[in-house]
């Protein structure tokens, strides 16, 4: 069994990943340290969510190997969560889930959360906004070493987006815990990260949101020119460079 | 006391409505009716073996169910769409036991029996079959309720919480074999998944959580068993199926409620 270094949370050392004979990653190095914020971008497609779930113990890699350091606690928050209408559940309840908390424990993480006062409702019945504070406050109780969120805001506005962000933000002072995200909301996600992973398939670059942003594999992936106004941009491209193939591939993106 | 065969019947039907009002919670929200179904229908091919061997029933059909539910469980997630492989299982099953009981010629078997249930002939050795296998079931769904739950919500979820969803679920597998055994001489094979379903969709309208669906359920399955066994009694009608139909009748009574707990908000 190898080891972590001090201080790093989770490694994934030359993880490779494929659905049938497609490679979904190949060849993944990363690691997330104590306290860190890190987020990963990429185009739809791009083995953003596979990376997540092949680090949470959800899918098992093909080659290379995921090292957790001993005892690690993570807050893992999904990126859909379909609730079956036949289980009645409420939101007290769900967060009791895996362990039990108490009534006090759940009000404070509710409330960290910006989803106060909704112990009684049906998750059924929330909106998709408090429907992810939720999750998000489930994710808190088990006060994590790393917060795992894929795709947070997905379905959330642009103010609830950056609400949620800035919250994330909050909850990492709070907790001390690293967090490791997955977005497409990039402009929002590089200001709140410490460290960027553009992800494509593989690592096409990675480092501080600046050095990222200054990349050429960054820009090729994204564009440019999308500074400032809310701008809905597509992008072709055909970066070629270890050798799999994506095949002509949009993406659409917004701020 | 357990001289008396109603007294005997009524305690059978009970202990079955435990079991499967527990469980059948999980069969509902994991949508594994045909799960159930497949598992129930292979416990007729055990009739065939273990009257064929010249063994007690409750083994044969324990056996058979457990082997059929490893089976689904080993095939579930490997591509062949999962309702069509229970489908082939589920009634291949059922026809390799009925072809099965009519090989083991000489020992003359009512089908009945086995494909309906006939709770009225249970002797003290069945009893103690069904009260163990009940009180197992129970015991178990109380000790993994957590994980089974979290397993149930999301998949993911649970791998992020060190808990193996695909473990979880081989446990819901033994446990459904469990309940066929326990329950084929009460209602029979072909109505088990009746049994485990209704009690659970009546009490859905009324819970708030998952314990409480889970209370309501057994509640509702202990009612229909001693309800369908006095109503056959009454009208001299088969109590498998008389039992189903109390269960339905409740689930049918509970609908109007649902239509209240919403419009409460």
């Amino acid at each position: 069994m190898s080891r972590l270094v001090k201080d790093r949370l989770i490694e994934g050392r030359g993880l490779e990943f494929r659905r049938g004979p497609e490679p979904v990653l190949v060849g993944v190095d990363m690691s997330i340290a104590r306290g860190e914020i890190v987020t990963v971008v990429g185009p739809n497609g791009s083995g953003k969510s596979t990376l997540l779930r092949l680090l949470i113990g959800a899918l098992r890699p093909e080659r290379g190997e995921v090292i957790r350091a001993p005892g690690l606690r993570i807050g893992y928050v999904p990126q859909s969560l379909s609730i079956d209408p036949t289980l009645p559940l409420t939101v007290r309840r769900f967060l009791d889930l895996p362990r039990r908390v108490g009534d006090a424990e759940a009000a404070r993480a509710l409330a960290q959360s910006g989803a106060a006062g909704l112990e009684q409702r049906q998750m059924v019945g929330l909106s998709g906004g408090q429907f992810q504070r939720v999750l998000l406050a489930r994710a808190v109780l088990c006060t994590p070493d790393l917060l795992i969120l894929d795709e947070p805001t997905q379905g959330l506005d642009q103010p609830g987006s950056a609400a949620f962000y800035r919250r994330i933000d909050e909850l990492r002072r709070d907790l001390g815990c690293a967090v490791l995200m997955v977005s497409h909301e990039l402009h929002v996600v590089m200001s709140a990260s410490d460290r960027v992973i553009c992800l494509n398939g593989h690592i096409c670059c990675e480092g501080t949101p600046e050095v990222v942003s200054a990349a050429p594999a960054y820009r090729e992936l994204f564009g440019t020119g999308t500074g400032g106004a809310l701008a809905l941009y597509r992008h072709e491209h055909d970066h070629d460079h270890s050798g799999h193939d994506h095949s002509s591939h949009s993406h659409a993106g917004h701020r | 006391m357990l001289d008396d065969f109603l007294i005997r019947a009524g305690l059978a039907a009970l202990g079955t409505a435990l079991a499967a009002g527990g469980l059948g919670c999980f069969v509902v929200w994991r949508r594994m009716a045909y799960f159930g179904d497949a598992t129930a229908h292979a416990a007729i091919l055990g009739v065939a073996l273990a009257l064929g061997q010249g063994m007690a029933v409750f083994p044969g059909v324990l056996g058979v169910a457990l082997a059929m539910a490893l089976a689904v469980h080993a095939l579930s997630g490997r591509g062949l769409a999962h309702d069509t492989l229970l489908g082939v299982l589920s009634h291949g099953a059922l026809a390799l036991g009925l072809v099965a009981v009519a090989l083991t010629g000489g020992v003359r078997v009512d089908l009945d029996l086995y494909l309906f249930g006939d709770v009225l002939t249970v002797g003290r050795a069945d009893l103690a079959w069904i009260w163990s296998g009940a009180t197992l079931v129970g015991l178990v769904l109380w000790w993994r309720w957590q994980a089974l739950l979290t397993a149930t919500l999301n998949p993911d979820l649970a791998h992020a919480s060190g808990i193996d969803p695909r473990r979880e679920s081989l446990v819901l597998t033994l446990l459904l074999a469990a309940v066929v055994a326990v329950a084929i001489k009460v209602v029979g094979a072909l109505l088990i998944t009746a049994l485990l379903i209704i009690p659970a969709a009546a009490a859905r309208s009324l819970a708030r959580t998952p314990e409480a669906m889970a209370a309501l359920s057994v509640g509702a399955a202990a009612l229909a068993a001693l309800g369908g066994l006095q109503l056959a009694l009454w009208l001299d009608t088969p109590v498998g199926p008389s039992i189903v139909c109390v269960a339905v009748t409740l689930f049918a009574g509970s609908l109007p409620l649902r239509a209240l707990a919403q419009g409460r908000g």
